[in-house]
């Protein structure tokens, strides 16, 4: 898989993302009071994020024509 | 219906079906249609990484600090997207070498060493040991509270149970069998589990669904919605203040901290290296994987959250303990069926961890602990032995029975001690202790075996001071005192708080100093030394991966240590050496042992060896040392092997073509030969059909004389009628002669075979010959032997020769001054009979020609005439003669000084005693006048 090399640093990029959306300091961010559609931000932000970058993950490798 | 017999017929029966999935998968693999080559099979498998302290303990921790078992999942995503650096490579390289597990992985690419691979299993077992304690613990505990059904009873605690009562004892046993029977039904050379990797592939599937099955009745079932939970939660303070994360520096660092050390534990726990690298059926599956395994561990997350909140608002605080919330919620509304469910959905979490975990240990306990200590005992002849694979097989299965009964055994002395989740981290822990040389041998070639185990030692080591022994402690099999105090009292090594660092949780703490050590030690004890040709040329395999050897301008390096033996193999040991050292010493090195492992010296060999096998297979060799591998090697050598008989048969072409030039030569020369035999058949044919036709001619002369003049007187006419009969007989002595040599030549001749008195011959010859020598008047002198010279042969046919002979000297001397002597002696095993004649002689190039048919010596030629005399006839035949009796006939001559024909014939057996030479002599019988017989030149 992942032949080229380009694949490889897209997710590497995705890597960088995802230790980004997933630490300190975006975290404090949403670690706040309040609800987001019933959902603490902290939790919503953390699924949805999650859920955002697999989305980008198997954009990133299940695209044609690279 | 939850009785008990029914759960355990549940449990048996859902065993049994994945058994018999397997069954079919280890045998559609062995028909070569596998089940598993299929890239969403790899990424459910990979779900093995969800144990049952994802099914349980996901929620206890939930429970207890909100969103904080969030992490552990993060963690695992985040390798994914760096999978096509880390994963991709690893994969590849380990098929590549054939890796078989982690320990197998590190050792390899620090220059294969046993004691590494040793280190790096006894870290896997003593920090995975309590990870599959808890496995067992959860079965057993959820199998309790299902049979209490209907009311939700926590558990004994474990320990209080005697142990032939203790459900979890059993449930060890039957997992024992049961990866007993999974994993080492046959040995696999790849150490691939086909059968297996299905059955986890559909473990992964039953524990997802159940899950979210138990999600969904949660959520919308038992609330309405997601939203409704949270609403709930935050309108309970006790509930809404566990679920507040703390926003700390210290929570986020503990968050980091466990999103990497979760990221490492995904790639190196023994059990996920096991299905994602050395079960992995093809790279390409890794594609799949990189989205779907993230997804899969997104989708068993979905519902944590909201069922620990469930779970908080339904049981009294303090009641039931959160981690059994997924099993008790069913249970409390009466949901008999999807407790059930969810039971086997945590027995398909725990039994797929065991099995996978279990089978990847045992083989490393078998490959890199117990096998090189056994090989090594000279007295169980284990090296001499062909067939391991029985013994590998048993020492295995002991492996898992022993490892499972560690297991139980650390789950009956820990007991409750921990939480579920602080023993997951404790084997997280121990095996980030591999990152470091792993990751750092596959993008670092400095690496070198000391450093790694430098590095892997003493990260073990803080390992164990800082978490492993502190939760001794806190179970109670250690005094707690060296925790609060430190170790001998010292504050400053109090394991928790290392030398003053404090304000972090244990993990963290534990990860901190024992990374930093192992790090440090891995790269510093390293850097001591530059690696050595072994470690250099794994490294190259590691780092460089398959694209080095794939990539067209080859760079790779292999050391001195595998180029010398295989350029050996073809150019000869000491020839390899020569050239070896030269090449040393043109790069100013004394000797072959300096050679640094670089491009330089393979391309080097490649050279070398392409002048001996072909730049193809040189390549083909040279590439097999950088892809080396320890079974590969041997089948490149064997192709090898065939070149070099292929060698072998070109040079056996070349001799042959060789002997065919040769033979072409020879036909050459034969042939040239030929001509010049068919050239002297006509010479001779004309020869002989002159010397026929002087006698018919004469005769036909006289002939018509007598015939047309009849007044020729009587006197006259005799002598015309005696001329008329001298050449007629000469004509049919010429023309037996001619028939004679036809039938010697073709071997049809008729021999009559008796012993002969040589001497007796040579007499008759001489007494026929007689009146001829008188008339020329030469003188012929006889020394001849008495006795003993009886020879075995044909006695018309050797009066021929000495005739021959005879009149060959008699006409070659000077009329009235010439002189024949006749010599006959004995040896003690031939007769030795000689003419001399005091004639011109024969020239030396001359000697051996006269013996050929058709040739006579220039000196035979008639000065007059310019044409030989006699038919050359004579001596051929004559040497025919002697040659068939096994005599020799040969001439010595001094030009000028006459000549000297000797034969040599054996003598009879038993006619061997020693005669004195007779004086017997026999003078040249009168010296009479006489005609010039023309008779006399035909015997020659």
């Amino acid at each position: 898989m992942i032949r080229s090399r380009l694949t490889a640093q897209r997710l590497a990029f995705l890597f960088l993302l995802g230790c980004f959306f997933f630490n300190y300091p975006l975290l404090s961010v949403f670690n706040r009071g309040g609800d987001f559609f019933g959902m603490p931000p902290l939790y919503a932000w953390l699924m949805g994020s999650w859920l955002a970058l697999i989305a980008q993950m198997a954009w990133v490798v299940e695209r044609k024509g690279d | 219906m939850l009785q008990a017999w029914v759960i355990v017929l549940a449990s048996l029966a859902y065993l049994g079906i994945l058994f018999a999935i397997a069954w079919y998968a280890d045998r559609r693999a062995d028909t070569g249609r596998s089940l598993i080559a299929n890239p969403v099979v790899y990424a459910l498998s990979l779900g093995v990484y969800c144990t049952t302290w994802t099914y349980y303990g996901s929620v206890g921790r939930a429970a207890a600090n909100g969103i904080g078992f969030l992490p552990i999942y993060l963690g695992p995503t985040l390798l994914f997207a760096l999978a096509g650096f880390i994963l991709h490579k690893m994969i590849r390289v380990a098929k590549a070498n054939r890796i078989t597990s982690i320990a197998d992985f590190v050792a390899s690419r620090y220059g294969k060493s046993q004691l590494l691979g040793g280190l790096v299993t006894v870290i896997a077992v003593v920090g995975v040991i309590p990870y599959i304690a808890l496995q067992l613990k959860a079965v057993s505990n959820s199998f309790a509270i299902l049979t209490s059904y209907p009311q939700i009873i926590m558990p004994a605690t474990a320990g209080a149970v005697p142990i032939l009562q203790d459900s979890a004892l059993y449930v060890a046993m039957i997992l024992a069998v049961f990866t007993i029977l999974f994993g080492t039904r046959h040995l696999d050379a790849t150490e691939r589990h086909e059968g297996m990797v299905a059955a986890i592939a559909v473990e992964s599937v039953v524990k997802l669904i159940a899950f979210l099955a138990v999600g969904v009745f949660v959520v919308w079932g038992m609330h309405d919605g997601i939203g409704d939970i949270f609403a709930r939660a935050a309108a309970a303070p006790e509930v809404a203040r566990r679920l507040a994360t703390a926003d700390s520096p210290a929570a986020y660092g503990t968050w980091g901290t466990l999103v990497f050390l979760s990221l490492f534990a995904a790639l190196l726990l023994p059990r996920q290296f096991q299905i994602a690298v050395v079960e992995n059926v093809d790279v390409s599956h890794l594609r799949r994987a990189v989205w779907m395994f993230p997804l899969y561990l997104f989708l068993i997350n979905l519902f944590v959250l909201p069922v620990a909140l469930a779970g908080l608002l339904h049981f009294p605080a303090g009641t039931v303990d959160a981690d059994t919330f997924v099993l008790t919620l069913p249970m409390a509304h009466q949901h008999e069926a999807l407790a059930l469910f969810v039971y086997i959905g945590g027995l398909s979490a725990a039994t797929g961890m065991v099995i996978v975990e279990t089978i990847a240990l045992s083989t490393m306990v078998c490959n890199d602990l117990v096998m090189p200590l056994l090989l090594r005992l000279p007295m169980l002849g284990l090296a001499a032995r062909a067939d391991l694979s029985g013994l590998l097989l048993e020492i295995r299965r002991w492996a898992i029975a022993i490892i499972l009964g560690l297991g139980y055994l650390y789950f009956r002395v820990a007991g409750e001690a921990y939480a579920l989740v602080s023993i997951g981290l404790i084997s997280f822990a121990a095996v980030a202790q591999f990152a470091p040389v792993v990751i750092g041998g596959l993008f670092w070639k400095g690496g070198t075996r000391d450093g790694a185990l430098a590095g892997l030692a003493g990260g073990f080591a803080l390992w164990t001071y800082t978490l492993l022994l502190p939760s001794f402690a806190k179970s109670g099999w250690l005094p707690d005192g060296f925790i609060a105090h430190g170790l001998f009292g010292i504050e400053l090594l109090r394991p928790q708080h290392l030398f003053g660092l404090s304000g972090l949780d244990e993990i963290t703490h534990c990860l901190v100093w024992s990374l930093l050590v192992n790090l440090g030690a891995y790269i510093g004890v390293s850097l001591q030394r530059v690696p050595n040709v072994r470690e250099a040329r794994q490294a190259t395999l590691f780092v460089g991966g398959a694209e080095a050897a794939a990539s067209p301008n080859w760079r790779g390096s292999a050391g001195v240590t595998d180029l010398l033996p295989l350029a050996g193999r073809f150019l000869g040991r000491e020839r390899a050496e020569e050239a070896f050292s030269r090449h040393a010493q043109q790069r100013g090195l004394r000797s072959i042992q300096e050679l640094p492992a670089d491009a330089r010296l393979v391309s080097f060999a490649e050279t070398l060896l392409a002048g001996a096998i072909g730049s193809a297979s040189a390549r083909a060799m040279v590439a097999s040392v950088v892809t080396e591998e320890p079974l590969g090697l041997d089948e490149v050598m064997n192709i090898l092997d065939e070149a070099s008989q292929v060698r072998a048969y070109t040079r056996e072409l070349e001799q042959k073509s060789l002997e065919l030039t040769r033979a072409t030569t020879d036909l050459r020369e034969a042939n040239a030969r030929l001509r010049e035999l068919d050239r002297m058949k006509d010479d001779f044919i004309s020869s002989v059909t002159h010397e026929l036709r002087t006698p018919l001619t004469s005769i036909r002369a006289f002939s018509e004389m007598l015939h047309e003049d009849p007044r020729i007187d009587l006197p006259q006419r005799t002598r015309f009628l005696g001329i008329i009969v001298s050449e007629a007989v000469r004509l049919s002595r010429l023309i037996n002669q001619i028939l004679d040599l036809a039938k010697l030549e073709s071997g049809r001749a008729e021999w009559t075979v008796a012993a002969v008195d040589v001497g007796e011959v040579i007499r008759e010859a001489v007494e026929s010959l007689t009146v001829l020598f008188a008339e020329k008047r030469v003188a012929l002198e006889l020394d001849v032997m008495e006795q003993g010279l009886t020879v075995v042969a044909d006695r018309d046919r050797l009066m021929q020769v000495m005739v021959n002979l005879l009149s060959n000297a008699l006409k070659f001397v000077p009329t009235d001054s010439g002189r024949v002597k006749v010599g006959a002696g004995a040896t003690a095993n031939e007769v030795r009979v000689s003419v001399t004649d005091n004639g011109p002689g024969i020239q030396a190039e001359d000697q051996e020609v006269i013996f050929d048919k058709f040739r006579q010596g220039s000196a035979t030629t008639d000065v007059l005439t310019d044409k030989p005399q006699g038919t050359g006839l004579g001596l051929p035949i004559s040497r025919q003669i002697i040659e068939y009796f096994n005599g020799r006939l040969w001439v010595e001559s001094t030009p000028g000084a006459g000549a000297r024909f000797v034969f040599t014939l054996p003598r009879q057996a038993g006619d061997n005693e020693p005669v004195p030479q007779g004086d017997a002599r026999l003078q040249g019988a009168g010296l009479g006048e006489g005609a010039h017989n023309k008779l006399s030149r035909g015997v020659a």
